[in-house]
């Protein structure tokens, strides 16, 4: 040791060299990941004999799927006439016979534009909203989109739709001129009450006399006849888009310093989360007409809407208050400083990070909400589920189960993937900002 | 500490006292639940007065600071700013706020905005000032504090002592006619404090009425015109900076001033 000198001087740089092959691209992949040790390996190949058997048993069933047969019997016979009589096939003849029924309910067949036009409309006016780079003009199209999605699927006279969008203006009207006279919180109510006023007595009578006077108006479509996925998007995009304002609405009434305010956003989110879903919708399916005025006959469709959205609040409201509880002290006094006043430091500072916090939540309630729809089976609507006990109701389908099942899956899987997917692209994108 | 006075020359012909009030705090009380953190505080600031405030930590000086402009509220006693008295009027407090600056030992910057609409989000917002105009204002600034360069970073890209000066630029976006400075460089490394002290200065220099809160004591010296010094939740002593260093009356102020620059 004593011996070596200290000194040393390098007088020739290294060249580089190519690593050993054993140690890039796909070699080493699977060196790593697939048999880093003997366990390992030996549970690569048991994983890899379940695909395989899984596959073996699956895939002929799928792939020799029976697409164009009447009932399960002209299936079968199919089956049994092409085969040995030993295997399986699947009898996707169902879905090529009743997927209108599948996706539309008994929506009539001559009005399917409808409903797919409704659900283009809600797509414009959604787009602004989901990619902030689009014009923020399209926010007009966004305004309209409800109402006219509304008339799209139920038709009827045109009025009606108008009258109740009037119920805003209303709300927004009483706002400004109570906020400019009274404090804020009589501005607040005001803006609540007055609207609720206005829908419960004068809409209806305001919507039948313009119709009385000018009658435009395309067919009406009661709600029984809404079914399948069609029913189950509408639910759930309609729960969706009212939620999360309302469940912000509710995050923030929980925040906040006003003592009555509060109370009520602790009492409605805790009471609304105590109580299963479920027993909202038998609520809304039997108790509500007791708490309308009574001789309203209220759309059974529309309660199912309300009570799952009001069910989906009280949880986007917990997911938001987390967000807002993640924000340091110092921003919301950033924004007091400056000289902002409540509303400008929510909408500016406060939600715009508390929201990205709480993107993952907020889909993770969204994709649960939309499943939760099939819940409507038990009150009696036809949502996709309720649909296939009707076909396998009938004498043609009787008995037949998995390819209803897995074809209902395979679409709200989608549905629900596409949600995840859009809040990563939204996480990533707005992850720049991170400290 | 002191050898700020001695790299950098401070102008003080601007600096100049008016008879003006600017704040006028009296006989204020502040309890938090039943701790007693400001005991009787009078205080008279004229305009153009630049005060430093010091002493231990948990004195009270940073809550008094931020009574000023409300983000605390006191229980008794007047605060007056600029004419208007403190109350709980919204309206009130929304107005003494876009004239009174505030900068904040952690900077407060929002991270979600460019530095650029750090700056602007006040004038267009709280002021009405249209975009481009409340712009050109905010790159005036972000000029004077010289770091224009960085208008479209976000906050979390910059230095602390960036960041801070990008506060400081964004409070002055708003033209306050008072600042308060809550600690600005406590949590910057010694590095990035000199930069913040000069920002500072330049800003008394241009007659700017200001109350820190520091343990700078070489800025103080350099540019305060009264030192407050605050124990247990009331003012001790105040004088003028060379008084208040070479010859301070109090035992506290004494033991104090001993333990920052004595090591």
């Amino acid at each position: 040791m004593s011996d070596t000198p200290i000194t040393y001087v390098r007088d020739t740089m290294l060249p580089q060299k190519a690593p050993p092959t054993s140690e890039i691209g796909p070699v080493r992949w699977v060196r790593e990941n697939l048999f880093s040790s003997p366990m390992n390996a030996i549970l690569t190949i048991l994983s890899l004999y379940i695909v395989y058997t899984v596959i073996s048993h699956v895939g002929p069933w799928l792939i020799n799927g029976i697409w164009d047969a009447d009932s399960l019997t002209e299936c079968r016979e199919i089956i049994a006439a092409s085969g040995d009589g030993h295997h399986s096939a699947a009898c996707f003849g169902v879905i090529t016979a009743r997927w209108h029924q599948l996706v539309f309910g008994y929506y009539p067949s001559e009005l399917y534009w409808r409903p797919v036009l409704a659900l283009l409309v809600f797509f414009v006016g959604i787009a602004p909203v989901l990619f902030p780079s689009l014009p923020r003009k399209l926010f007009i199209v966004s305004m309209i989109a409800p109402f006219l999605c509304f008339w799209l699927l139920w038709g009827g006279s045109i009025w009606l739709p108008i009258s109740i969008a009037l119920g805003f203006g209303v709300g927004v009207v009483a706002f400004k001129l109570l906020s400019a006279s009274a404090s804020s919180l009589v501005a607040i109510i005001g803006a609540i009450v007055l609207p609720l006023i206005y829908w419960l007595y004068l809409s209806g009578p305001l919507a039948s006399g313009l119709a009385s006077i000018v009658p435009l108006g395309i067919e009406f479509v009661p709600s029984r006849s809404f079914g399948g996925f069609m029913l189950s998007i509408v639910i759930g995009l309609s729960a969706i888009v009212i939620s999360l304002p309302l469940g912000i609405l509710l995050a923030l009434g929980r925040q906040s310093d006003l003592f009555i305010i509060k109370t009520c956003a602790v009492v409605f989110i805790e009471v609304i989360r105590g109580v299963p879903l479920i027993v909202w919708l038998f609520t809304a399916q039997l108790l509500l007409n007791y708490f309308l005025p009574p001789g309203s006959n209220f759309d059974l469709t529309l309660r199912v809407i309300i009570m799952v959205t009001l069910f989906a609040s009280a949880y986007i409201a917990e997911v938001v208050r987390g967000g807002l509880a993640a924000l340091p002290k110092g921003q919301y006094e950033g924004g007091d400083s400056l000289g902002l006043n409540y509303w400008q430091s929510m909408q500016l500072i406060i939600l715009p990070q508390a929201l990205k916090i709480s993107i993952p939540g907020i889909v993770n309630t969204f994709i649960g909400l939309f499943k939760d729809t099939t819940l409507v089976v038990f009150i009696g609507l036809f949502d996709p589920l309720g649909i296939a006990s009707a076909i396998r109701a009938t004498t043609e389908w009787n008995g037949i189960y998995w390819e209803l099942f897995l074809f209902i899956g395979i679409m709200f899987f989608i549905s629900c993937f596409s949600m995840g997917r859009y809040s990563l692209y939204l996480e990533k994108k707005l992850q720049r900002e991170h400290r | 500490m002191v050898e700020l006075t001695q790299e950098r020359a401070v102008d003080r012909s601007q600096m100049q006292v008016s008879d003006e009030v600017a704040i006028e705090i009296r006989n204020m009380n502040k309890w938090y639940g039943t701790f007693h953190v400001l005991r009787d505080i009078n205080l008279t600031v004229q305009r153009g007065e630049r005060i430093v405030i010091c002493g231990p930590s948990g004195s009270g000086k940073s809550t008094l600071i931020r009574c000023i402009n409300r983000l605390e509220e006191h229980q008794a006693g007047d605060i007056i700013v600029d004419g208007t008295e403190l109350s709980s009027d919204l309206k009130n407090i929304d107005k003494i706020r876009s004239e009174v600056g505030m900068c904040f030992q952690h900077f407060n910057l929002f991270p979600h905005l460019t530095i650029l609409e750090n700056c602007t989000l006040a004038p267009i917002w709280v002021r009405n000032t249209p975009k481009k105009e409340a712009e050109e204002i905010a790159m005036h600034f972000l000029e004077k504090v010289k770091i224009p360069d960085q208008a479209h970073k976000y906050p979390g890209m910059l230095s602390g002592g960036q960041q801070q000066r990008v506060a400081i630029a964004r409070s002055l976006c708003m033209k306050p006619r008072i600042m308060l400075f809550d600690e600005p460089t406590s949590a910057l490394d010694p590095e990035m404090i000199k930069e913040v002290l000069d920002t500072m200065i330049e800003l008394a220099e241009e007659g700017m009425t200001m109350l820190c809160v520091t343990h700078e004591m070489g800025f103080a010296q350099a540019v305060a015109n009264r030192v407050i010094f605050m124990d247990q939740g009331q003012i001790v002593e105040q004088n003028e900076p060379t008084e208040f260093f070479n010859n301070p009356q109090s035992e506290r102020t004494q033991l104090f001033l001993s333990q920052i620059i004595g090591h």
